[in-house]
């Protein structure tokens, strides 16, 4: 793989005495679609938000566009991040969470407009017109004025996707975006999530429970359990041939659950 | 007579009609220390919370002492403190002032309790999502957390306010003519404690009555998203 786009390198987690991520490799290529799959509590959510920078690390390196993510290079050596670098690499990155997070006392169209205004320093029209582009690539240009109380968790979910997407992020975080959603509305969010899984220079890593959705739109599946990759593949390999028995039991639950 | 109003005692309800623009004086009273004690502990309120949540101990821990002192010892025992003591460091200040000072002081811990409260209740996803986009700090705290946090806030501070009115007469003993002192003289000048002090307890009901009503409006016409942003 060539310069990939991320990168954990020996990367250690701990909560107290809880390891979480133990001694993790991990490479994503620029442009790639990965899907992170395994049981609860394998460390799916924290390797997602150790590259948003919502949790740090314990040990090793991690790496975002060939820059070091939780430290700064000073010489030759690397030393613990500064909130400046952190603010800086966080511009790679935008994440939609399982539970929206949408800023429940701004309209849809501020929660697009607050952070291109505030932080990238965009003017008030120029935020409003990206905002109104986005919300038209969701399916949700009518809803602009409303409040996310206002909107099902399909169409929350969907202004989430946009609010991330309004920063030009180059990679997208989803951490497992349809599982608080009631069944008939996943499929508008899946629909959204692939459409943009075929812009080529996105990086979208997914954490996800819905097979035949990460089997559509992955370049790639890993399959995560204590805090390891144990088999990753082309997901037409992984699904149907997985080397692993670990794999290939967790495959069978998942699959007997839908 | 008293404040240059004279009263009739010839039967109760004449009594009671003669002596309410006397005791509406020191009603007066009483409101003024009620504002004043609640600006001042919502002021030092905020203080003491933003000093508890700096997370430097060398901070945090003696603004911790100071409110739990302020809230577990009683109104009347600051309250002599500052009148007795403080004179003593050469600083006098008039009894209404310290008075209000007092209640100010006491509710502060309990207002710097609201505020934490408040900001508490606004939930980590608001805060990761916010990060997430790359909001600094401070705009984070200004636009994300307090208008969601006002709303919580709002109705807690309201009832501290009525709770405020009702301890007024406690500064009674430093000789503030507030209603229920007011009520205490034309009781010993007319030897009728009954109607003064019935009147006095029904001023307060009507008042407290009004307050309660208007925190539950208010309570109603806030949008529980919070203060919102178009
Ligand atoms: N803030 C935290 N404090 C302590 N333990 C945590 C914390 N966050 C996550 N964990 C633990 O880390 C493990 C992995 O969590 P997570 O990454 O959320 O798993 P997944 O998303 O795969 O279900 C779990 O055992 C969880 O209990
Ligand atoms: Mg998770």
């Amino acid at each position: 793989m060539t310069d990939p786009i991320i990168k954990f390198d020996s990367v250690g987690k701990r909560f107290g005495a809880i390891t979480v991520l133990d001694d993790l490799d991990f490479e994503v290529a620029n442009g790639e679609k990965v899907t992170i799959i395994g049981p609860s509590g394998s460390g799916k959510s924290t390797i997602l938000r150790i590259l948003m920078t919502l949790e740090t690390i314990s040990d090793g390196v991690v790496y975002v566009a060939g820059e070091p993510l939780w430290h700064e290079r000073r010489g030759d050596a690397l030393v613990p991040a500064s909130e400046a670098h952190l603010r800086e690499m966080r511009r790679h990155l935008g994440m939609v969470f399982q539970s929206f997070n949408l800023f429940p006392h701004m309209s849809v169209l501020r929660n697009l407009t607050e952070a291109p205004v505030r932080v990238l320093g965009l003017s008030k029209s120029e935020a409003r017109d990206r905002a109104r582009e986005l919300l038209d690539m969701v399916g949700l240009a009518d809803q602009a004025e409303k409040f996310p109380h206002q909107l099902s968790g399909g169409q929350q979910q969907r202004v989430a996707i946009a609010r991330a997407l309004a920063m030009r992020p180059r990679i997208m975080l989803f951490d497992e975006p349809t599982s608080a959603l009631d069944p008939e509305l996943v499929g508008e969010v899946q629909a959204v999530i692939r459409r943009l899984a075929e812009e080529h220079d996105l990086t979208m890593l997914l954490v996800t429970h819905e097979m035949r959705f990460a089997r559509e739109i992955s370049d790639r599946v890993c399959f995560i359990d204590g805090g390891r990759i144990r088999e990753q593949g082309p997901p037409e390999e992984l699904f149907t041939d997985p080397k692993e028995e670990r794999t290939r039991d967790f495959l069978q639950a998942v699959l007997a659950d839908n | 007579m008293l404040f240059g109003i004279e009263w009739d005692t010839s039967d109760n309800l004449t009594f009671a009609i003669s002596i309410l623009p006397i005791l509406l004086r020191g009603l007066v009273v009483t409101i003024q220390a009620t504002i004043l004690g609640f600006f001042v502990a919502m002021v030092l309120g905020l203080i003491l919370a933003a000093l508890k949540a700096v997370p430097s101990r060398v901070v945090s821990w003696p603004a911790r002492i100071i409110s739990e002192f302020l809230r577990d010892t009683p109104l009347l025992i600051q309250l002599f403190f500052l009148y007795y003591v403080l004179p003593e460091f050469g600083l006098v200040l008039p009894a209404f002032m310290t008075g209000a000072l007092a209640l100010g002081l006491q509710y502060s811990a309990y207002l710097s309790e609201v505020y934490r409260a408040g900001i508490e209740a606004v939930p980590r996803g608001q805060h990761e999502a916010a990060r997430a986009l790359d909001l600094t700090g401070r705009d984070t705290f200004a636009r994300i957390v307090v208008p969601q946090a006002i709303p919580r806030i709002i109705p807690a501070m309201g009832n501290y306010l009525v709770s405020i009115m009702k301890d007024v007469p406690v500064l009674s003993v430093v000789t503030v003519l507030e209603m229920l002192s007011v009520a205490r003289i034309i009781g010993d000048r007319t030897f009728n404690y009954l109607v003064p002090l019935t009147m006095v307890g029904a001023i307060y009901l009507i008042l407290t009555l009004l307050a309660a009503y208007g925190v539950r409006r208010l309570d109603r016409a806030l949008p529980k998203t919070g203060i919102p942003m178009k």
